[in-house]
């Protein structure tokens, strides 16, 4: 179980409050508006944010672990794979960060890319890919570095709807293959009925408990229902 | 940030701190040696007209600069012409020509028997005189005009080309338009143009020394150099130097106080969409143009004409000045970058990273010969500072290229930090590897420019050295130096193309392997 104890982030004029427990192998969607608070959230996760209270994950703080430390794999809405490095090299630096790669270990990147679907890529950089593609790589570098929690920080939104699709189905198997525990921000109310079992609300700086996804939209609150414009 | 998300800083930091005891060693040890040298009392009278003269000169080089440059800057920021990038580029070249060059194509064009005397003597007119304030005004002019021009460009260039379109609608009065666009940009640009300028005339010293001279034209730096030279008197070379670094200090504060980003090269890159069709003001930003190509270009055509010519009288000790020049660049290039690179670092993740900036300003500054009159007084005791003209001419070279090249290095380190900082300690990308992988192939294009710069103007420079070397020690600059003084022009002229080739050269290689595989 993931819990966030007391968590209060200030940045400025910016208060952010949570307070939330989440089970473990399974998909919760972070719901809610932009500049409310749910990017700051999975910083704070991930250890780029400081705050009060305390983040436990099967029971251990992670107060004390720097970001490498953790046992987060965090994806961002860009910037996930260094421009200037192949394909074959962003992967690796999942196993390890020095790119001192062994035979076995190149032949693990290679499994993953082919695994996200990106088999042949590896020597391309970035800059040939498609968003879709560059994505996938970063996807299969978290997969290579085995980390329990996922953090993707609305990673798919600069994507076509069908795209975005593929590439949430891609995740949320992989995800369940992994036994990992998901965490996505997004701000489509369908990527979280698509994959999420629950629901973590976040609007005006506050984090609400977690929902099962299907009572949270059958019997949607008020602030839900002013988010959704219905 | 919390306890948790600050980078693993290991080896870095102590390095850093090494860096900025080094640069306190540079800024302050001269100083205290200079203090501890220098007489009491008050300055004594036969200093005062070279002060008058420093900021005399100082003063008019900056004025006549920027006054010149904002025509220019306008004419540049509001034309697209044919040739224009190649404009862009030539007001580039006078920051990396050796001075002592530039004074040679300066004489071909304004001298005695330059191009203008010549011309002017086909109507019976007396040749053009320009040794003095005139000739140094002039160097000075010419090596600062074009800086002006592209600190003020940058500015009237950050004018969103929106603003332009909706003053061509609203057809705004010239009036307004100024008081709209010219206004802000001049008093955001002008004042740091003025005080940069002002700062590097102060310290300028082969142009005084080829141009200037005589009590009427000496500059304090003249006077230190003539103390130590030929006088041997340390007291008043150190109370000199002291009052060098005291005006110097003084035009630093006061650029602090008024400039804020006074940035050197960068992308020049677009021009304007133009919407004022109006003859007037387009013949006007053309002959503007125009004569700013030739005030620039002719002297350098004349370097390249006369240097050419000269190739044939090419002395002796050509090939050993060269490897001493390449040597002492070598050298200094290679202290400043490990400097910059580690100072850089500890800046960025440092809490007072603002203050240690600010510190390795100092550098700028002291003049070089402030640092050079004060390590000549520190050596002497145990040493002939002769002796080691060369290590001292790199180390000098060093400091004045550092705080150059940690305005370029640390925005690029920023950006960096800024754009994969996250994603690199997520991954436990740290140390060595985070170098390596990360940050070198990121900055490589700043640190490629960066080095050139440092080494060119190392391969010019004609500054300290002429402190210290002993008659049978010469860099190329200091060759040249010595050729024009027994007026061997035609030996110069060569000895002064192969310097230009060597610096821009230098330059070059750095720039064009820094952008090589630029990401």
């Amino acid at each position: 179980m993931l819990a966030l104890k007391n968590i209060e982030i200030v940045q400025g004029d910016f208060r952010l409050t949570a307070d939330i427990e989440l089970q473990s192998d399974q998909t919760t969607a972070i719901l809610g508006p932009s500049g409310g608070g749910k990017s700051t959230l999975l910083t704070a996760l991930a250890g780029f944010v400081a705050h009060s209270g305390d983040i436990f994950w099967r029971g251990k703080s992670l107060k004390a672990l720097a970001p490498a430390d953790r046992p987060v794999s965090m994806l961002f809405q860009e910037h996930n794979l260094f421009p200037h490095l192949s394909i074959t090299q962003n992967v690796g630096l999942g196993l390890r960060p020095d790119l001192k790669l062994s035979a076995a270990e190149k032949a693990k990147v290679e499994t993953a890319l082919n695994r996200v679907g990106l088999a042949g890529k590896g020597a391309s950089l970035p800059r040939a890919l498609s968003g879709g593609q560059r994505q996938r790589a970063a996807l299969a570098r978290a997969l290579l570095r085995q980390k329990p929690i996922w953090l993707l920080d609305e990673p798919f939104a600069a994507l076509g709807p069908g795209l975005r699709q593929e590439m949430l189905e891609l995740v949320e198997e992989i995800r369940a293959e992994q036994g990992a525990t998901l965490l996505l921000v997004t701000h489509a109310p369908e990527d979280a009925k698509r994959i999420a079992s629950e629901v973590v609300f976040v609007e005006a700086g506050q984090a609400h408990p977690a929902q099962a996804t299907g009572p949270f939209f059958a019997h949607p609150s008020s602030a839900l229902r002013a988010y959704l414009g219905n | 940030m919390g306890a948790c998300a600050e980078p693993v800083i290991r080896l870095t930091k102590p390095l850093g701190i090494a860096a900025l005891f080094v640069v306190a060693v540079l800024v302050l040890a001269p100083v205290l040696a200079l203090i501890s040298r220098a007489e009491s009392g008050g300055v004594s009278a036969a200093v005062w007209p070279a002060i008058r003269f420093t900021l005399l000169q100082a003063s008019l080089s900056a004025l006549i600069s920027v006054a010149l440059a904002v025509p220019l800057a306008k004419a540049l920021a509001r034309r697209a012409f044919f040739g224009r990038g190649l404009m862009v580029s030539l007001l580039g070249a006078p920051f990396l020509l050796p001075s002592i060059v530039a004074v040679l194509g300066l004489l071909a064009i304004w001298g005695r028997s330059g191009v203008f005397s010549d011309m002017l003597a086909v109507v019976g007119l007396g040749p053009l005189d320009i040794y003095g304030l005139e000739g140094v005004l002039l160097a000075h002019v010419f090596f600062n005009l074009p800086l002006a021009t592209r600190m003020l460009l940058q500015g009237w260039q950050a004018v969103p080309s929106e603003h332009y379109r909706l003053a061509a609608q609203l057809d705004l009065a010239p009036r307004a338009k100024f008081a709209l666009f010219d206004m802000p940009v001049l008093r955001g640009a002008a004042p740091s143009a003025l005080l940069v300028i002002f700062m590097l005339c102060m310290s300028s010293f082969a142009v005084v020394l080829a141009l200037g001279g005589g009590p009427k034209a000496s500059t304090i730096e003249l006077a230190i150099y003539q103390a130590l030279r030929f006088e041997f008197d340390l007291a008043s070379a150190a109370q000199l130097a002291i009052v060098q670094l005291v005006v110097g200090l003084s035009a630093a504060a006061l650029a602090f106080h008024f400039g804020k980003a006074t940035r050197f090269g960068g992308g020049l890159g677009a021009p304007f969409q133009n919407w004022d069709t109006r003859r007037g003001p387009k013949l006007l930003d053309g002959a503007v143009l125009v004569l700013a190509a030739l005030f620039v270009g002719l002297p350098l055509l004349a370097i390249l004409a006369k240097g050419l010519a000269g190739l044939g009288a090419l002395p002796s000790g050509l090939w050993g000045a060269f490897t001493v020049s390449l040597g002492v660049a070598a050298a200094s290039t290679l202290l400043a970058l490990g400097l910059s690179l580690v100072l850089a670092r500890l800046i960025e993740t440092s809490r007072r990273g603002g203050a240690i900036e600010l510190f390795t300003l100092l550098l700028l500054a002291t003049s070089p010969f402030v640092i050079g009159t004060g390590l000549f007084i520190i050596i002497n005791p145990f040493a002939s500072p002769f002796a080691l003209a060369l290590p001292i001419t790199a180390l000098v070279n060093a400091a004045l290229a550092l705080p150059l090249m940690l305005r370029i290095i640390r925005p690029a380190l920023s950006r960096v930090r800024q754009d994969y900082g996250r994603l690199a300690e997520g991954l436990g990308l740290s140390g060595w590897a985070r170098f390596r992988l990360l940050t070198f192939p990121q900055i490589r294009p700043e640190l490629g420019f960066a080095t050139g710069l440092a080494a060119a103007l190392s391969m010019g420079d004609l500054g300290v050295i002429t402190l210290f070397a002993p008659p049978d020690v010469q860099t190329l600059p200091l060759l040249m130096y010595r050729l024009m003084g027994s007026y061997q022009m035609e030996a110069a002229a060569g000895v002064g193309l192969v310097l230009v080739a060597s610096s821009f050269g230098l330059f070059y290689l750095f720039d064009k392997g820094g952008r090589g595989a630029g990401a």
